[in-house]
């Protein structure tokens, strides 16, 4: 199966400098439709404009953590199944174990490299 | 100081109180001016204690140092963030620059990029990791200033005064780097010197 790589990519973290690694290392994975939000909420306001391919989430957020985000997602009517990748510096078992139960589809712990980024998105969504 | 404080601890108080309540009960033993002994030890005792908190000058730690800390370690999220904001811009630069050479040459800018950004996560990670420092010691914040409350409230008339800084000589002149608000930019130390010689 091949990777739509027009599809619609939603970053969500709350730190300005991340959002614009993680974009530009989609763009350099060939990735051109990226959207950003700043934490949770913001993230499912987009959802009600759009429709995405993949959704790339930090977990430490205010008001609304990326993992009350991943729950919110996974509620929803459409779009409910999307791709989920939580990227996040909190590296305890019991948060991945957290993150599974609540439908995760990959996690990554920070820092990370373009190459376990590109290796996790390949794994979610088939090799590109 | 660490004796000391042993020394005039809860115990000592208790050890005072309870040989003045048993002179009292021995009434045989009891004179006015025994009690009164006892009574001044006791008293001695509170403006021991009273002087070695305010030498501690637990105000200051919630009045002067922990705002300062909390607003240095700030600074240094938000400088760390503006340098990274200034790396970023010249990645995405050499990105857009990269369209325009041969693919070898294009490949080898893109990965050095990518290495770039990379690195440029250790904004994120120090940024989590300063902020989690800053909640902590608000929260020892909190903690000394609720305990001066109550000693306040205890022990009237605890002195309050403001921080005096006794450094003295060259130590003195040492404070930066100084928060934005609180120095002067090169073209005011130009015209300073210019003014001054």
């Amino acid at each position: 199966m091949s990777v739509d790589k027009n599809m619609n990519v939603l970053i969500v973290d709350d730190y300005k400098t991340m959002l614009r690694i993680i974009g530009n290392l989609l763009k350099q994975l060939g990735f051109a439709n990226v959207d950003e939000a700043t934490d949770g909420s913001m993230a499912l306001q987009k959802f009600k404009e759009k429709t995405y391919g993949l959704v790339i989430s930090d977990w430490n957020m205010e008001p609304m953590s990326g993992l009350d985000l991943l729950k919110a997602v996974r509620t929803l009517p459409t779009n409910g199944n999307v791709p989920f990748i939580m990227v996040t510096a909190e590296s305890k078992t019991e948060n991945v174990i957290a993150a599974k139960q609540a439908g995760v589809s990959n996690y990554i712990v920070k820092p990370f490299n373009a190459e376990t980024l590109k290796a996790k998105m390949s794994s979610v969504l088939g090799d590109f | 100081m660490d004796s000391l404080k042993a020394d005039i601890g809860r115990d000592k108080v208790v050890k005072i109180i309870n040989s003045v309540i048993e002179k009292v009960e021995a009434a045989e033993d009891v004179s006015r001016e025994n009690i009164y002994l006892e009574l001044k030890a006791l008293h001695d005792l509170i403006e021991v204690t009273r002087k070695e908190i305010s030498a501690s000058r637990a105000s200051d730690i919630s009045g002067t140092h922990i705002p300062d800390a909390t607003d240095e370690l700030d600074a240094v999220v938000e400088a760390t963030e503006v340098a990274t904001g200034t790396i970023m811009d010249s990645c995405e630069a050499l990105t857009a620059y990269a369209d325009q050479l041969d693919s070898s040459h294009k490949d080898y800018v893109l990965s050095q990029v990518t290495k770039i950004l990379e690195a440029c996560s250790f904004q994120d990670i120090t940024g989590q990791r300063i902020t989690k420092v800053v909640r902590s010691i608000k929260q020892i914040d909190e903690k000394i200033s609720a305990l001066m409350n109550v000693l306040e409230d205890k022990i009237p008339g605890l002195p309050n005064s403001p921080f005096v800084d006794a450094r003295e000589g060259d130590a003195k002149l040492l404070n930066g780097p100084q928060m934005a608000d609180k120095a002067i930019t090169q073209s005011d130390i130009d015209k300073l010197l210019e003014d001054l010689f």
